[in-house]
């Protein structure tokens, strides 16, 4: 009341402070959250005095559910937390069962999680590069992606039968070789991909509003980084070299060959032009493994002494039933009982370190699972980056973290 | 009757008066006719789902040539697709965003989840969509592929194009 022109602009702009905050309220039924983050902001104008994110919106228990199942049927869950690279989350799963059933995983076993591994990092960054240019503005980057994503799911299918929640990692190996359909498929898409890459790239690169809002976007120190607890891509592009997969070697990432990229100003277009990197280190892994596949061609995909999934055995009754549908008696192979004890296994997720702690009491149902996924951490970390940007970057800055709510909430 | 005398039958319950541009058909079918091909479902993702619901609409799949585009604000959108789990602290958001949308409306529920709380029978998640909304197709499948969404919509087309003074000021 009573201002003048002048007065008004500037404070829009967040030049002076108003009286008294403005009170917003961000999802969380918003189409840049990506999922159900709620966010409650205070701002001066359009400044972000304080940012409140507000989880819980996407929790279904997936910890407490885990303790009423067998291992073997925890993997299933495991799909439903990280549900853009599925495979990531089952390996994490099955490294931290294996610790604790002392199982060891054969080699051939070791380079097919590893190539399903770094095929859900491409189609998880695929899928961030196509929501986050969507966010920000860049429309025709979605239709790109989601071209090429297509064509690896297609892959995915042909694997294990699904598009998203795979379950094709195993406690003791993985659930059934390649067919040489797929390898030739994967050398295909290998031989094509970088091209793709480029061609992202200069789709926005060179586009002015891509660089103008993304450049100097929440801007993040190394140190600073390292204190919140950031991992993956978004503490990579700070300029930390720290890797999952150089540091404490899973799989078989000890015997591929790759770069870990960093940026260096620790921005959004950082970060960015991290996940690009590693775009191209996946593709060049997923070609170093196929070749070793010829080596190891015909070896086993599962050890003897790995537990058995309950499925039920089809077993024909000798005497035809005049029910049509008794005709089968169903039995399952029995869950061995675990010893009792704790497992710790961690990985490089898409989205940054994931983590999977495992109690027994030595019955064939963990005691007790608990989950650290990057998600909650980089979630956690929304309120320091986002203190000081316009509202318009906020979509900007939740795009870069990379958040998967299903990840966060469990 | 004199209708039947003085037109004749163009179209299925469409009738033209010889000669003239004129038709007399009901103003249900009308109506049905435009809400079956441009329904304009909600942007709204939950969980696995609305990852399958964005391939659908994306360049693969392509909702744009069933007149199906997204919307962003519940105020434009006729069709609520709920994709994903249900949690007890999201069910009155979503029941607010149906609320928020204009009539005629409908719902889809996808996925087993939304269908029937799906693998999670835990204390936090609702077992079904159904217990506080009207759901008009049930798309099962954990998560459903895109053409199995592609043929709920279409389902949802052959519902509306069924419909008899059901929405509007000539409703029964």
């Amino acid at each position: 009341m009573g201002l003048s022109l002048v007065e008004v602009n500037s404070k829009q702009r967040g030049a002076s402070s108003f009286d008294e905050p403005f009170y917003i309220n961000m999802g969380p039924q918003h189409p840049s959250t990506h999922g159900v983050l709620r966010l409650f902001l205070e701002l001066d104008g359009e400044t972000i005095i304080n940012c409140d994110p507000k989880i819980g919106y996407l929790h279904r228990g997936v910890e407490k559910l885990a303790e009423t199942l067998n291992y073997n049927q925890t993997i299933v869950l495991s799909d439903r937390l990280d549900y853009i690279a599925s495979c990531a989350n089952n390996t994490a799963f099955c490294l931290a069962f294996e610790k604790l059933f002392g199982l060891q995983v054969p080699r051939r076993a070791r380079i097919l999680r590893t190539i399903v591994n770094e095929m859900a990092r491409i189609s998880s960054h695929l899928l961030w590069l196509a929501t986050h240019a969507l966010d920000i503005g860049a429309m025709t980057v979605f239709l790109y992606c989601f071209r090429d994503r297509e064509w690896l799911l297609n892959i995915f299918e042909k694997i294990c039968g699904a598009r998203l929640t795979h379950s094709y990692v195993r406690v003791g190996g993985v659930r059934q070789d390649f067919t040489l359909e797929i390898i030739e498929d994967l050398y295909k898409f290998t031989e094509v991909f970088p091209e793709r890459v480029l061609e992202y790239e200069t789709l926005i690169d060179v586009n002015r509003i891509w660089l103008e809002r993304t450049k100097n976007i929440a801007v993040v120190s190394a140190e600073e980084a390292i204190s919140l607890g950031l991992t993956g891509p978004v503490l990579r592009g700070s300029g930390v070299p720290y890797d999952v997969r150089k540091f404490r070697p899973y799989d078989a990432y000890d015997e591929v060959e790759f770069e870990v990229p960093i940026g260096k100003n620790g921005d959004v277009y950082d970060r960015y032009r991290v996940r690009m990197e590693e775009l191209r280190q996946s593709n060049k892994i997923i070609r170093q493994c196929l070749e070793k596949l010829s080596e190891t061609e015909g070896e086993p995909v599962l050890p003897e002494n790995a537990p058995d999934l309950l499925i039920p055995e089809r077993v024909r009754e000798p005497e035809p039933k005049p029910h049509p549908k008794k005709g089968f008696i169903f039995t399952g192979k029995e869950v061995p009982v675990v010893p009792p004890g704790e497992a710790f296994a961690s990985i490089e997720s898409p989205k940054g370190e994931l983590a999977v702690y495992v109690v027994s009491d030595g019955t064939n149902k963990p005691w007790r699972l608990r989950i650290r996924t990057p998600s909650f951490v980089h979630i956690s970390a929304l309120p320091e980056l986002a203190k000081g940007h316009m509202i318009a970057d906020l979509i900007a800055i939740i795009g870069t973290l990379d958040v998967v709510l299903g990840d966060s909430d469990r | 009757m004199g209708i039947e005398k003085s037109t004749i039958e163009v179209m299925p319950s469409v009738r033209q008066i010889p000669g003239t541009p004129v038709f007399i058909t009901s103003i249900d079918k009308i109506f049905n006719w435009a809400r079956a091909s441009s329904i304009w479902p909600m942007t709204f993702g939950l969980a696995c789902c609305a990852i399958e619901m964005m391939a659908t609409g994306a360049s693969h799949y392509d909702l744009d040539r069933f007149g199906i585009i997204f919307r962003a604000s519940p105020r434009q959108a006729d069709c609520l697709i709920v994709a994903g789990t249900v949690t007890k602290k999201m069910a009155p958001m979503i029941k607010r965003v149906y609320e928020q949308m204009p009539e005629p409306k409908y719902v889809i529920a996808m996925g087993s989840c939304a269908c029937s709380g799906g693998i999670f029978r835990t204390y936090s998640t609702v077992q079904g969509v159904d217990e506080f909304l009207p759901v008009d197709i049930y798309l099962p499948g954990c998560p459903p592929r895109p053409e199995a969404l592609i043929y709920a919509l279409l389902k949802l087309q052959d519902k509306i194009k069924a419909e008899s003074g059901k929405w509007g000021f000539w409703r029964k």
